[in-house]
């Protein structure tokens, strides 16, 4: 396989850039400790993804497939693939229903621990979980 | 410039900022869309990722706080694994067709059959609304599904929220409840 001749890097640079892209939003969802942040980095990723797809339907010199309204159809007119943007469309729409669900998911997490930075829930937590074994320990006390 | 707004997000800390920089990284792969032919794809992007999405954070962050805590964790180790990520990645990109080539294995299946068969079977002009619809309209009953249990679980969430700072308000919760029935 010639890999890294012009026309090679050239074809590929376009999913490479997507990748880039892609570990964006995987960074920011695995780094970042506030609850909104994540969700954009997770929309990022999600962004970066579709442009993967549709450019995998895109054919050189091809036009965006729609027909003349009368249905003559020239055959010398290429169009690019609708497979890829079909599916594409229900993503976006799926994806903007998750995005709606952790939305609500971190206004019920703020209620209840009043924060909304991973770290603090944490320690919030922690605390509750020590709370409930000193409890625990001084009710066993108890009955001995 | 999508790149550089995905770092800029990484680097601000008011998030207010994000979330408009996350509506301006939906406009801009809109843009993008529309170059790579997919302009039904586009509209969607502008409309619901600009839109919709930019307004359900900004109601999110009305509720909640404005601003990001820096954290004390070390971003080495994220750092290392979004680049063992990229780096497999690329090494699968590395089998596939050149960008926009006519004989890619995708573009040989059930794309070109559809638009074949398309004019005749179904009569819209427009691919992309045809197959969704016809040829493919089960997917998007099983969208349908997806977007009316999200839209339950998000009910559920906020409705709980609601009645649970009525109850705060008044001091007697079931008195509330009885004025309601």
């Amino acid at each position: 396989m010639d890999l890294m001749t012009a026309e090679f890097i050239l074809g590929h640079l376009n999913y490479w850039l997507f990748i880039v892209l892609m570990m964006t939003g995987l960074y920011i969802v695995i780094a970042k400790g506030n609850l909104v942040k994540k969700i954009v980095g997770l929309n990022i990723f999600q962004a970066s993804v579709f442009m993967l797809y549709i450019s995998v339907g895109k054919i050189s010199g091809g036009t965006a497939p729609i027909f003349p309204l009368d249905m003559k159809i020239d055959p010398e007119v290429v169009y690019s693939n609708p497979l890829p943007h079909v599916l594409i469309l229900t993503a976006i729409v799926v994806g903007i229903a998750t995005t709606s669900l952790g939305l609500a998911l971190i206004v019920r997490i703020r209620e209840e621990f009043d924060t909304i930075e991973e770290d603090q829930i944490e320690e919030i937590e922690q605390e509750m979980a020590l709370a409930e074994i000193a409890r625990h320990d001084a009710q066993s006390a108890g009955q001995a | 410039m999508l790149a550089a707004t995905a770092f800029a997000v990484i680097r601000t800390r008011s998030l207010f900022a994000t979330v408009m920089l996350s509506g301006v990284f939906s406009f801009l792969s809109a843009l993008l869309f529309v170059t790579l032919d997919a302009v039904d794809v586009a509209f969607t992007e502008a409309a619901v990722g600009a839109g919709i999405s930019t307004v359900l954070m900004l109601g999110t962050l009305s509720l909640t706080s404005r601003f990001e805590t820096p954290s004390p964790r070390s971003s080495f180790v994220p750092f290392i694994v979004v680049c063992v990520t990229g780096a497999a990645l690329v090494y699968g990109t590395l089998d596939m067709p050149n960008f926009g080539s006519p004989d890619a294995p995708a573009q040989t299946h059930v794309g070109p059959d559809y638009l074949a068969r398309m004019p005749h079977e179904v009569g819209v002009p427009n691919a992309v609304t045809a197959i969704l619809a016809s040829y493919r309209g089960f997917d998007t009953l099983g969208e349908t599904a997806v977007v009316f249990a999200a839209g339950i679980g998000v009910m559920l969430l906020i409705s709980g929220l609601r009645r649970r700072r009525r109850d705060e308000d008044l001091p007697e919760p079931d008195h509330d409840r009885k004025e309601q029935v």
